[in-house]
């Protein structure tokens, strides 16, 4: 029998009891509606985490110094005066897959223009740090060279310094402004950057030359306490950093066993680190609602021992017209998979719809992915083809006489 | 006719056929021993009484089940061996069944009720399938009725229509177990003028009954009993449905008016 008149036959006998048919898959619907819902939600949170962290950078690689003992007693990360401009030059120099690379010189402190005054954290950057974080500057310009090497006094500042210094009415470029009593001009404003990873406000900041901040701030001129650096792509992340693990401990002496004093921070480690959470939760949820898909499959099992029962003279007298065991098990293997196919084409689209509910409704970030879909739809295949090969196999077993004679 | 009864082709032919079933502490002797042939355009009756063994050999005959022992050719093949699948497919292309309960499918329209058999013939065409059961249909005389679900149609009508179905993939022969086993009389003569009609075309049929009315419908009557062949009779005085249902009193009119009325 071919599959056309399989399929025709098995809608037909699904057509003849709609309201047992609809029960049945009732569960394959729960089913997959929870597992596409459950992983778009954790999906969705998977992407916002990832936006958030995303808001680093493109590529970024952190290199901080390591934590130091002294007499034993350890200080805090970031402390060891392990990092110079000589290691950054080096990197800059024979990292092929680094593309740009900056210093980071912290600090912070009190800024006054005119009367206003305000409290912010000023980054002693290269030019390329803005390349690096995907900052761009609204109005104004970027630092040049020469601001560099002269350690210039110019800054460039983010949206909430500038509202809280300048009324709407002042252009904040050209004007000038005292930080720590030192006077700067401002030769830049930050486009709005937003909130950031952690709920920090990304536009309360000022950059300035990292030269600037390093010598007439810090008063400090080799150590470097944080360096950012990207790798020319994505995939090139890793191999970036592994080129400037192996450049750093050849400069500083440092066996592959050994720990070095200084960390490498891949952007892709601090997504993965922040998304595992998400990961397992989703894999959780995930599991439970695939738990109701089993229960599903269990049910057409259950309706289709029924059936096979039903119609044990039709399949007695289909044997005696001449079909075969195997006619008789694809019929009832195509009915059961016929249902839990319909069953996940309903519960697709009940899940899909929940989970844009989730998004109006509760504002949650939901992301159904396609292959979520496919993924619970391939399960209720499975589960069609699995929960329906026992009641099949049961019926193409019958012996025709006895079938026929079936009360 | 003696000559022309020899030049005609066995379709049916047994030897010493046996089938024992295993009931585990008793063993049943449902056949023993039987030796029967069943010629081209023969139309035979099956008679004796429940237990005698005439259902199982109708199993057997229809490549339903296998027999123990002994020898069984159809249509020049040897099928006492082949296997389930092989079986089907016997079933399939050279055998019509016809059953006392008709075993129509339900909700399923008298057509596609006769296309049946056709559909686990893969090498026969759908529009050859439906021409072949409209033909079907027409030698039973329900043309009109094709599309009528099984519900919707007399007993009678119900049989015609599996008659239909178990002459559409032109077996070489057709059995009938007590095909009116559920008719009253008139019904009952109705169904045997197809198959004498049928059987004036050339169809071989082999028909069980222990209503020794029905069976002497049939050119020969083999009585079974206790799994053997007691009694075989060639009938002189065959009986003809046609004149059997005139000699039957008259329908009341009206009545088969409403129930024509009924069915519509």
């Amino acid at each position: 029998m071919n599959l056309l008149n399989l399929f025709v036959i098995a809608l037909r006998s699904l057509n003849k009891n709609k309201i047992r048919s609809l029960l049945t898959m009732l569960g394959i619907i729960i089913g997959v509606a929870s597992v596409i819902s459950m992983l778009a939600i954790g999906q969705g949170s998977r992407d916002s985490i990832e936006s958030q962290i995303s808001g680093l950078g493109s590529n970024v690689i952190m290199v901080f110094p390591g934590a130091t003992f002294r007499g034993g007693v350890a200080t805090a990360a970031g402390s060891a005066q392990s990092l110079e401009m000589d290691d950054l030059e080096a990197i800059r120099a024979s990292c092929p897959s680094v593309k740009y690379i900056s210093p980071v010189a912290r600090s912070n402190g009190q800024i006054i223009a005119g009367s206003n005054n305000w409290n912010s954290s000023i980054r002693g950057v290269f030019n390329e740090y803005l390349d690096i974080r995907n900052v761009e500057v609204e109005s104004g310009s970027r630092f040049s060279e020469t601001d560099e090497k002269r350690a210039s006094k110019v800054c460039i500042i983010g949206q909430t310094v500038a509202e809280n210094l300048f009324d709407e009415y002042t252009d904040p470029v050209g004007e000038k402004i005292r930080i720590n009593k030192i006077p700067f001009t401002v030769i830049g404003l930050l486009k709005e950057k937003g909130q950031g990873g952690m709920g920090e406000d990304q536009d309360d900041i000022i950059y300035a030359p990292f030269s600037t901040v390093q010598r007439r701030m810090r008063g400090d001129r080799q150590n470097i306490s944080q360096i950012f650096i990207s790798a020319v792509s994505e995939e090139k992340i890793k191999l970036a950093s592994e080129e400037i693990d192996e450049l750093l401990r050849k400069r500083k002496n440092i066996s592959k066993y050994e720990d070095p004093p200084f960390n490498i921070r891949t952007q892709t480690e601090i997504v993965e680190m922040f998304t595992s959470t998400s990961n397992t939760m989703m894999v959780l949820l995930a599991g439970i609602a695939s738990i109701s898909l089993i229960v599903g499959g269990i049910g057409i099992m259950n309706i289709m021992l029924v059936s096979v029962t039903e119609r044990t003279r039709e399949i007695g007298l289909r044997m005696a017209v001449g079909a075969r065991g195997k006619d008789i098990l694809r019929q009832f293997l195509l009915e059961a998979i016929l249902l839990s196919l319909l069953g996940g084409l309903i519960g697709a689209a009940f899940g899909i719809l929940s989970s844009r509910l989730f998004v109006t409704i509760m504002d949650w970030p939901v992301t159904v992915s396609s292959y979520s879909v496919v993924l619970a739809f391939s399960f209720a295949f499975i589960i069609g083809v699995f929960f329906g090969w026992y009641p099949a196999g049961k019926a193409a077993r019958l012996i025709p006489m006895d079938a026929l004679r079936f009360e | 006719m003696k000559e022309q009864d020899q030049e005609r082709k066995k379709i049916i032919s047994v030897s010493n056929l046996s089938k024992i079933y295993d009931m585990g502490a008793v063993k049943v002797h449902a056949l023993r021993g039987i030796d029967m042939d069943i010629k081209e355009g023969e139309f035979t009756a099956i008679m004796g009484h429940s237990g005698s063994g005439k259902s199982t050999l109708l199993n057997i005959l229809g490549c339903l089940d296998v027999p123990t022992e002994g020898k069984y050719y159809l249509d020049d093949a040897d099928v006492s061996h082949l296997n389930k699948n092989q079986l089907a497919r016997m079933r399939n292309r050279k055998i019509g069944f016809v059953f006392q309960t008709y075993n129509l499918l339900p909700r399923t329209s008298a057509l596609e009720n006769v296309e049946l058999p056709m559909l686990y013939n893969p090498e026969i065409r759908r529009k050859e399938r439906k021409d072949r059961a409209m033909n079907s249909l027409e030698l039973v005389g329900l043309t009109d009725w094709s599309g009528h679900f099984p519900n919707q149609l007399s007993g009678g009508q119900q049989q015609r229509v599996a008659i239909a179905r178990a002459l559409v993939n032109d077996p070489v022969i057709m059995l009938a177990d007590e095909p009116t086993g559920n008719l009253d009389t008139r019904t009952s003569f109705e169904v045997m003028k197809i198959f004498q009609e049928l059987n004036e075309k050339g169809i071989t049929i082999a028909l069980v009954t222990h209503e020794a009315d029905i069976s002497k419908f049939a050119a020969r009557n083999i009585l079974f009993r206790d799994g053997r062949i007691s009694k075989v009779t060639i009938i002189k005085n065959i009986k003809d449905a046609r004149e059997e249902l005139e000699k039957l009193p008259p329908e009341d009119e009206e009545m088969e008016e409403e129930k024509i009325n009924k069915l519509i």
